[in-house]
């Protein structure tokens, strides 16, 4: 079986699913049923655990492993706050870091996210960072004992896709820890490209939340995710510059 | 360095002939753009633009639900106060007005903390006049203790306080801050502030300024429409929008676009704004910063807030009253001003969810 491992935990699939900007919470479990996604994250700042209707936790089952998030966290500090929040109100111990302190373009602190992980693994949790690709950031977050990291493919919700592709590649070549690439996914074909790539996984909220049908379109990231994988461990024969007949009709003057 | 030096950089601007030269090329020209300037902000707030609103509202309607998703979030003013030292021509709380004043003590600050948050609510703003007498910072800072308990993002609507005000307010729970410069033209503001320490322009000006230095993580401005030519007034609430997002990018930047409403008192000289200014306004400020939020209160009716959602609105109020103890006391002060969307918050909340957008209660908790 080909599966993933973070914290101890064997997954099968490898789509992340954020349940951010869905038009109604009533989606949020076909989505993750069509696409069989078994990491969910969450902001936790949109948790009420006050309210029966709006508690976003009764919207995913109980078999997925949660994953909140740290959105609105400005520095460290705040994101370590955050993340203790989220373990005391039964969340689990996995946390995805955001540290942003930008709000025009919401592109992530790594300064500040790796002085996060650190006290936070520190503290058992598993810990998921998202940061600007950036290979020695990305190196000071496993030693820092980050679970994963997850680099941004382009900026939040711009659909874009892998506009970083290079630094990504860099780190999927030198990071011994799982890569997820996470924001900017914008299309299936952009998260079959991740995979391609040698990427552990992918995390889709903004392309699959505000599609015209959020739920048929789990489903062709959840196939897109997997048609990726299927060719990166297939291992794709080499790219020429010229075209190279498949079968050459000179290949009789070598048969001596 | 503060706004009021980009503001005059463009105050004496000679507005009219800019318009006037302005064509549908150029509204079509900036439509195209994946970036605007300041000149295209006006561009798009030009008579011009008028008669290009679809195509304003097709991109405004993209970049919002790229950026907030096809969600609203809803929270409602709590007025605690309306005591008020200023004599503002166009406001219910001026202290020329006989009105009923009144204050809410700490035990009805807390009963009507429970009756708003029994409808579900989890954002309040707290609103007071301005009368450091009455309700000083340390009245401001008990009633957000109490408060906490029931609310988990608190922001104020009060008067302009110091730096090191706000960052007291903050340290005791507060959020975000709404504060509208309510007319940006000097000379209009100066006559429409009679009396009263409101009639310190650049104080109130830089007041937003204040509150992002203090770290607050909300700042919601706007321009009271009616009191000026909108499009003058509009441009320059969206260059202070952008002003803070740039130095400040900490801080999530909002804009109301409150009109006037009827009120106690006589304020008759009225710059009309009919509801096709209004979207105008809001596409101009969609496309200028798609990164900011915009505020629609129940100033407006209902079926017109309920259309402009899909445009571009991310903060709505609901099931509001504008009076000192409107949810829980027998004994109500006047009003600010007559509210139009009268709505109840599940009224509202299903309103919203019938346009296919996920009425949000709670984005933020005290950490």
């Amino acid at each position: 079986m080909d599966n993933l491992t973070i914290g101890g935990k064997e997954l099968q699939n490898r789509l992340f699913i954020g349940t951010g900007k869905f038009p109604s919470k009533n989606m949020i479990p076909k989505v993750i049923k069509t696409s069989g996604a078994q990491v969910i994250t969450m902001a936790l700042r949109r948790v009420d655990l006050s309210s029966k209707e709006e508690n976003i936790l009764d919207y995913i089952p109980k078999d997925c492993i949660l994953l909140p998030n740290t959105s609105g966290a400005r520095n460290a500090e705040e994101a370590v706050r955050i993340a203790r929040l989220a373990k005391a109100m039964g969340c689990g111990n996995w946390i995805k870091i955001e540290v942003i302190s930008d709000n025009k373009y919401l592109l992530p602190d790594n300064y500040e996210t790796i002085k996060a992980t650190e006290i936070l693994a520190k503290e058992g949790f598993i810990v998921l960072p998202y940061m600007s690709p950036d290979l020695m950031a990305a190196k000071s977050l496993v030693n820092a004992g980050a679970a994963a990291v997850m680099p941004l493919g382009a900026p939040i919700g711009t659909n874009r896709g892998l506009q970083t592709k290079e630094l990504i590649q860099i780190m999927i070549d030198e990071i011994d820890i799982p890569i997820i690439v996470d924001a900017g996914i914008g299309k299936p074909s952009h998260a079959t490209e991740a995979m391609e790539m040698g990427a552990s996984a992918v995390l889709v909220n903004t392309a699959i939340a505000t599609a015209g049908d959020p739920i048929e379109m789990a489903k062709a990231f959840s196939l897109g995710v997997k048609a990726g994988r299927l060719a990166y461990l297939s291992k794709f024969g080499p790219e020429r510059k010229f075209a190279e007949a498949s079968s050459p009709l000179t290949g009789f003057l070598n048969e001596q | 360095m503060s706004f009021y030096e980009e503001y005059l950089k463009f105050k004496n601007m000679n507005f009219e002939k800019f318009f006037d030269g302005i064509t549908k090329g150029d509204v079509l020209r900036v439509l195209g753009q994946p970036k605007l300037n300041e000149y295209d902000l006006l561009t798009l707030l030009s008579p011009a633009a008028r008669s290009h609103l679809e195509e304003m509202a097709q991109k405004a309607h993209s970049l919002s639900v790229q950026h907030f998703g096809k969600t609203v979030l809803l929270y409602t003013p709590m007025y605690l106060a309306n005591h008020c030292v200023n004599r503002c021509s166009y406001c219910g709380f001026n202290v020329e007005n006989n009105i009923v004043r009144k204050k809410l003590t700490l035990e009805e600050i807390e009963k009507e903390a429970k009756t708003i948050s029994a409808t579900g609510l989890r954002h309040i703003l707290l609103l007071t006049g301005e009368s450091r007498k009455e309700s000083p910072p340390s009245y401001i800072i008990e009633a957000v203790k109490v408060i906490k308990k029931y609310f988990d993002s608190i922001s104020i609507e009060i008067y302009p306080l110091t730096e090191d005000e706000y960052r007291k307010v903050i340290k005791a729970g507060v959020d975000g801050l709404t504060i509208y410069q309510e007319v940006y033209d000097e000379d209009i503001y100066d006559k429409v502030h009679i009396a009263g320490p409101k009639k310190k322009y650049k104080f109130r000006l830089d007041a937003p300024e204040r509150a992002c230095r203090a770290k607050i993580r909300n700042v919601n401005i706007g321009s009271l429409l009616g009191l000026n030519n909108w499009k003058k007034e509009s441009f320059f609430t969206g260059l202070h929008a952008k002003y803070l997002q740039d130095k400040y990018s900490h801080v999530e930047v909002s804009i109301s676009l409150p009109r006037i409403r009827p009120h106690a008192g006589s304020f008759g000289d009225i710059y009309p704004v009919d509801d096709k200014s209004l979207v105008q306004i809001m596409l101009a400020f969609r496309l200028f910063l798609p990164r900011v939020g915009l505020t629609i209160s129940t100033r407006e009716r209902q079926e017109l807030r309920d259309n402009l959602i899909k445009l571009g609105v991310t903060k709505m109020s609901a099931g509001v009253s504008t009076e000192v103890g409107g949810h829980s006391s027998s004994s109500k002060s006047d009003s600010q001003f007559e509210i139009s969307d009268k709505r109840s918050v599940e009224e509202v909340r299903k309103a919203i969810a019938s346009k296919g957008y996920q009425p949000v209660f709670k984005d933020w908790m005290h950490i």
